[in-house]
Order: C-alpha cells, then structure tokens, then sequence
C-alpha cells in the first residue's frame, strides 16, 4: 500500500515535469505564488460546438476544504465542474480553452492522459450511477483498472477502507455479494463516493450530489462531505443555497456562464459584493 | 337542503360523451386490428397442420419375398457385387401377384404392382441381401412404404365418391388396399423416413435431412461470419467512430442494405462468390456467406440500439474513476448490452433459415439425394426444399411440403422464444 502511494506520488511528479517542459511556465510561476492552490484557471472558456458555455473563468481553487459552485440552471456550473476531471473531452463537440493547473501542472497540455487525472479528479454524479455489480466489485472496479491491489488481501483492505471513509460499511459490510443497485438511493450515492476514493483521488468532484436524496439522506451525506474535507480537495456543484453554505468554506457564483463572485462563503451569502449574487441568494432571481 | 350545484354544465358533458365516443370507437378498431391478425395467423397454422400433420405417419405394408435364386443369381456364384447389380424388381412382382392370384391380366397386374412403392421395397431388398447374402433362396418378410397415392387415399386425401376415371386409384385398387388394411398387412407407422432421408423422385421416400444439414451448415457460417463482424462494426460505430459525415453516411447505407430484397445478396453472392472467387455451386459455405451479408445489417443496427439503449450514466462512471473509453465499453456498456445483441444476432439468424432467394441465386435449389458431408458440397436448405416440393403437382409432395414448414415454423418458433428467454434471464434492471 505504501508503495502504491509513491508509485502515485510519483505519476503526479511527472506530471509536473511534462507540464513545466510543455510551455506553462508563465503560469507555474503564477501558481506559486498562490501557495494553497489546488487548481489555477485563467481564462478557462468552454464551447458546445458553436454555443460558448463558459465564458473564460478565473478562479484559484484552494487545496483544503469544500468549494461550492452555485448559479442558477443553465449558468455553466455543471460545465465549470467537468473541466477539472476533463470530463467534457467525452462529450461529441465540446472544446476547453484556456489553462487550468492542477498542482502547477497544465492538466489540459499535451500528452496528459485523462485516465491518469481522472484516477487523482474522481467524481460522484446527479444520480446515483453505481454500476450493476455487486457492491464489492463496484468499489473494486478502480483499484482493479489501475493495478492498485497486488493480491486478494490488498482489494478485500482497499475495498473496507474505502467503504468506511464513505460511511457505509458498517451498512454493507455482511452483504458485499449483493447488487449495489439494491442500495436505496443515500446508499448508492455513498457507494458511488466509495468507488471514487477507492482509486486514492486528491480531489472530489461532486456534481449535485443531493439532488436525488431525500432530506435525511442529504445529512448523512453532507456529513460526510464535511468529514471527507479533511483529506480531499472536494468541489461541489449545487441547487441548494442552504448547502452550499452549510458543507462549504469557498463559494463561487456563476451567472449565464460567468464567475460573477467568489470568496469566503460566509463573505458570500452575508455581504455580497454583486448585485446578482444578491438577487440570486435572496431568491429574486434563479 | 339546498340544491347541489351540478358538476359540469350541459355543453362540457356533451363533449366529454363525444369524446368517449371517439375513445370507444378507436380501441374497438384497435381491438380489431388484433383479432383480425390473430385469426390470419390462426387460419394459417390450422391449414398447415391439416394438410402437413398427416406427413408425420406413413402407412406400409408388409410383404412375404422370396428370394428367388434363379432370379436374383443365374450364375449360383453368390457374388455380392453381382447380387447388388441384380434386378429385384421380378421377385417383389412374384410376391404380389402371389398375395391375390386373381389378378391375372396384365392391367390388373400393373395396377397391383402400383400399390407399392417400387424403389422403397427393392431398396430394402437389395440392403438385406447386401447385409446378408446367405438370405438368396429363403423367403424374407419385408415391411415397405406403399405407394404415395395409395398413402393418399389411406389418408381420406382422395376422395373414393369421386367418378373412378377421374381418380388416381381404380376400383379394383380400393378393394385390395382395403383387403390389405383390413387383414393388418397394410398398417400406418410414424414417418421417421421423412427425419432420416434426402429427397426422392417418390414422395414416399423423401425426407428433410440434406436440407436440414443443409441449412444448418449454412446458418453455422452466418452465424461464425456475421456476429464477430457484426457486433464489431456496431461497436466501433456506436462507441468510438468520430460522428461526421462519413460515418452518417455509413449509418444511412447500413439502414438501407436491411433494407434490400434478399435476392439482391443472392446476385451479389452469385457474382462475387461463385463467379469471381470460383467457389463451388450448391454449396452451404457460399450459402453461408450470402446469409451474413444479408444478417448483417440486422445484426449492426440490433447491436447498436442495444449499445445505445445502456445508460450514459455508467459509462461515466467509468470514465470517472480513470477506466479509458475501451475499457468503459468493454466492462461495462458491452455486458450490459449482450441480451440485446444476442436476441439481434438471434432473430438475424432465424429471419437467415428462412430465406429462399439467396440461395436459388447460388445453386442451392439442387435435387440432392446425399446428406452434404462438407461445407463445400452440394446441399439444399429446408426453405428450397419446400419451394421445391410445392412445385409438384402430387397430392403427397403438397402434404410434405406443409409439414417441412411445419418443421421450419417450429424451429423458427424455438429459436424465437430462446431469445425472448435470454433476453429475459440475461437484461440486468438499474
């Protein structure tokens, strides 16, 4: 296990190394200066085909804690979200400009492979996606793909490590053989957050991750959000002011496809500086 | 009390009553529509149970041969490749004529002999004698089919009311084959002939069995050729081609060939297999080519909707945990859509069983009196032989070529009702 996270380490540091020889290097500077940023975006623009999405974004977001990106429908959130795990390059038509570092390394600079960021960027979605195996095979899926387990032994202890940071193995723990699909809708969600630590992310990105919940499934998970905060870099997507401010610590606000404000989210939800975060968090518009 | 005020006023009730009219009168046509292809379908089944069903058991008579030595082996020298040569005609004529001395002219004789199926009994003969050349010179009991028209009337196809002139069987016939019936010596047995024999000149002695290898042997290399190729294709259009227009035209193109009468595949196979490539005529393996060609399609369009018909979500879940885009469709969208590209490659496969054109195209319409031992030889398929048999203007070649569709329905059916059961047991709900 200890090797496996050098071997990690290690894939990350060359990451670097290639990003700095690519022809970033105006902007690793600039992230250094901004010490605890986990990922630097400068002028971070996203086209469907004709239509642009996104219409060049700024934003440093920081290494610790919950950055809540919230808008109403249709403003490029959800967009803003999928850059980070480059997860719009799936999407027919779809094209990102502009430079988005992930520890000072342009995640977007030739010859970066998607699978290796998306093994450090995992991602949990609206609805609940587990895949139609058995519990165990759908947090195994990952470590498996990526030779993260040598033996039986090292997947059964990636598998309940997992399985606890995500809150649900005491649920689970004497029915791993059974679908995940079985689970109620709170569960699968936490088994979909399993699956995405299981592969030993850096960063978690959380697309709405409530919108399907009831209200109690809601606070487990926002519990957990809030535990999990201490070891990921989470950035999550929501509809939900209450949520945003709740699990939270940085709150950006975007607005028809612009980052209209960003900062604290106390600062945010109690002094906002823009006219529109104002109408939007005090319910006049959205 | 007051008045209740009522609940909608006279207009909206005469709305809502025309709308139920309306809604009345269309699920009555609809209902219609069912039960109308419901008894088409029924009237269909029944005709070709009444007129196939009887094929299933053949009537036989029972005859006492004698071995005629004098006959059979003027030379005493046993010899079983002069026995083989020998005519056995003489010696089943003897053992007829002896069986009703009556008969003495030489019409009566004719049509006495006419009772059995000549080619059936000496085949029979000539194999006991092959088996055993020791039997020349005693007398054996044989059991052979009877003549077709003698079947026929057995079976109330001919009617005896009818004006002798205008009947195949005399009246003196009728009288033997009912002293035969009557006596146990004429008897109905189960038609295992028609499983076990190729085609014959005499209804009686035909059976299935080159066609139904036949078919088999060509459906085996659709099957081998279409479904790896198939299931490729629609893999590679649906999940990784780039979507421009050169594969929208591809898509178009594949639409339209499920679309092309199958004798087009036969005259593609016609050109290209036989006169191009010079492979042999008749042959299941060209067979087999022109049914992939022609399952293609099928089989790529069947396989994409099932492909597409995975939700996107699980691909992204994939995706999102660092699987690459092959490993995604492979591990998960592949699995989870084989139900559906099984049934595809199932219901290609039982529309290929049926397909007569094709074949006609290549040759596979022969008169084949072998079952085909390799792919390359000569061989019918079950929907030729029907076609062939419906061409004949007896009465039995009718009665057999109902019952091989009986038996090409029932195969259909079968194969039909494994991929409703695979789709059933296999399709994972999320």
């Amino acid at each position: 296990m200890v090797n496996d996270t050098a071997l990690k380490l290690d894939v990350g540091r060359k990451f670097s190394e290639a990003a700095a020889v690519g022809g970033a290097v105006i902007d690793l500077a600039a992230a250094k200066a901004e010490e605890k940023a986990k990922f630097v975006c400068r002028g971070v623009r996203v086209h469907y085909g004709a239509k642009e999405a996104l219409h060049g974004v700024d934003m440093d977001v920081p290494d610790a804690g919950v950055t809540a990106l919230i808008g109403p429908s249709g403003c490029g959130k959800s967009t803003f979200l999928r850059v980070f795990n480059r997860m719009n390059d799936t999407i027919p038509g779809a094209r990102v400009s502009g430079s988005v570092l992930m520890d000072g390394a342009d995640i977007y600079a030739k010859g970066v492979d998607p699978v290796l960021l998306r093994a450090r960027v995992g991602m949990v979605f609206q609805k609940p996606n587990p895949f139609p195996k058995s519990i165990y095979e759908n947090v195994a899926y990952g470590p498996r793909i990526h030779g993260l387990a040598a033996s039986r032994g090292e997947l059964d202890a990636i598998v309940e490590g997992s399985l606890k940071k995500a809150a649900l193995w005491e649920e689970v723990k004497d029915r791993l053989k059974e679908p995940g699909t079985g689970l109620s809708g709170g569960q699968q969600q936490r088994l979909v957050i399993a699956r995405a630590i299981a592969v030993r992310p850096e960063v978690i990105l959380m697309d709405e991750p409530a919108s399907a919940l009831d209200p109690i499934a809601t606070a487990r998970l926002e519990e957990l959000i809030d535990e999990l905060r201490k070891n990921y870099c989470i950035i999550i997507v929501t509809h939900s002011m209450a949520q945003a401010a709740r699990v939270s610590q940085k709150t950006a606000f975007f607005h028809l496809g612009d980052l209209v404000e960003f900062g604290d989210t106390r600062a945010i939800f109690t002094n906002p500086k823009d006219q529109r975060t104002q109408d939007y968090i005090t319910g006049r518009t959205g | 009390m007051t008045d209740a005020r009522p609940l909608a006023d006279r207009a909206a009730l005469a709305r809502i009553a025309r709308r139920r009219r309306g809604e009345a009168a269309f699920r009555t046509a609809s209902m219609a529509a069912v039960v109308a292809a419901v008894a088409m379908l029924g009237w269909l089944l029944v005709t070709l149970v009444g007129s196939g069903a009887t094929a299933f058991y053949q009537h036989v008579i029972t005859l006492d041969v004698a071995l005629d030595p004098s006959k059979l082996d003027p030379t005493g020298a046993r010899d079983p490749a002069e026995l083989q040569k020998a005519s056995f005609r003489p010696i089943l004529q003897s053992a007829i004529y002896g069986r009703f001395p009556e008969a003495t002219g030489r019409d009566e004789r004719r049509e006495l002999f006419a009772l059995i199926s000549v080619a059936g009994a000496t085949d029979r003969l000539r194999r006991m004698v092959r088996d055993d050349p020791a039997l020349v010179g005693t007398t054996v009991r044989i059991t052979a089919p009877v003549s077709d028209v003698v079947d026929q009337l057995l079976k109330g196809r001919i009617d005896r009311k009818v004006d002798a002139t205008l009947r195949p069987v005399s009246d003196r016939q009728i009288a033997w084959i009912d002293a035969l019936r009557a006596s146990g010596e004429i008897k109905a047995r189960f038609n295992a002939t028609f499983f076990t024999a190729t085609d014959s000149r005499d209804p009686e002695l035909a059976g299935i069995a080159s066609a139904v290898v036949g078919s088999a042997m060509a459906l085996a290399v659709a099957l081998m050729l279409a479904a790896p190729i198939g299931i490729a294709a629609a893999l590679y259009l649906e999940e990784f081609a780039p979507k421009n227009r050169i594969t929208d035209i591809i898509e178009i193109n594949i639409n339209n060939l499920a679309a092309v009468p199958s004798i087009v595949f036969g005259l593609l196979g016609l050109a290209v297999f036989l006169s191009f490539f010079g492979l042999p005529r008749s042959a299941p393996l060209v067979g087999g080519f022109v049914l992939a060609l022609m399952t293609l399609p099928t089989i790529i369009i069947a396989a994409r909707s099932a492909l597409a018909a995975v939700p996107p979500s699980i691909a992204a879940a994939a995706l999102s945990v660092g699987a690459s885009p092959v490993q995604a469709v492979f591990h998960h969208k592949l699995p989870l859509a084989a139900p559906g590209i099984l049934t595809g490659v199932i219901i290609g496969m039982a529309r290929a069983l049926g397909e007569t054109a094709p074949l006609l195209m290549i040759g596979m319409v022969a008169f084949v009196t072998e079952i085909p031992s390799s792919l390359t030889e000569p061989a019918s398929a079950l929907p030729v032989q029907i076609f062939l048999w419906s061409d004949s203007p007896e009465r039995a070649w009718a009665e057999r070529a109902s019952a091989a569709i009986l038996v090409l329905l029932i195969v259909l059916g079968a194969m039909n009702a494994a991929a409703i059961f695979l789709r059933q047991r296999l399709e994972k709900r999320w």
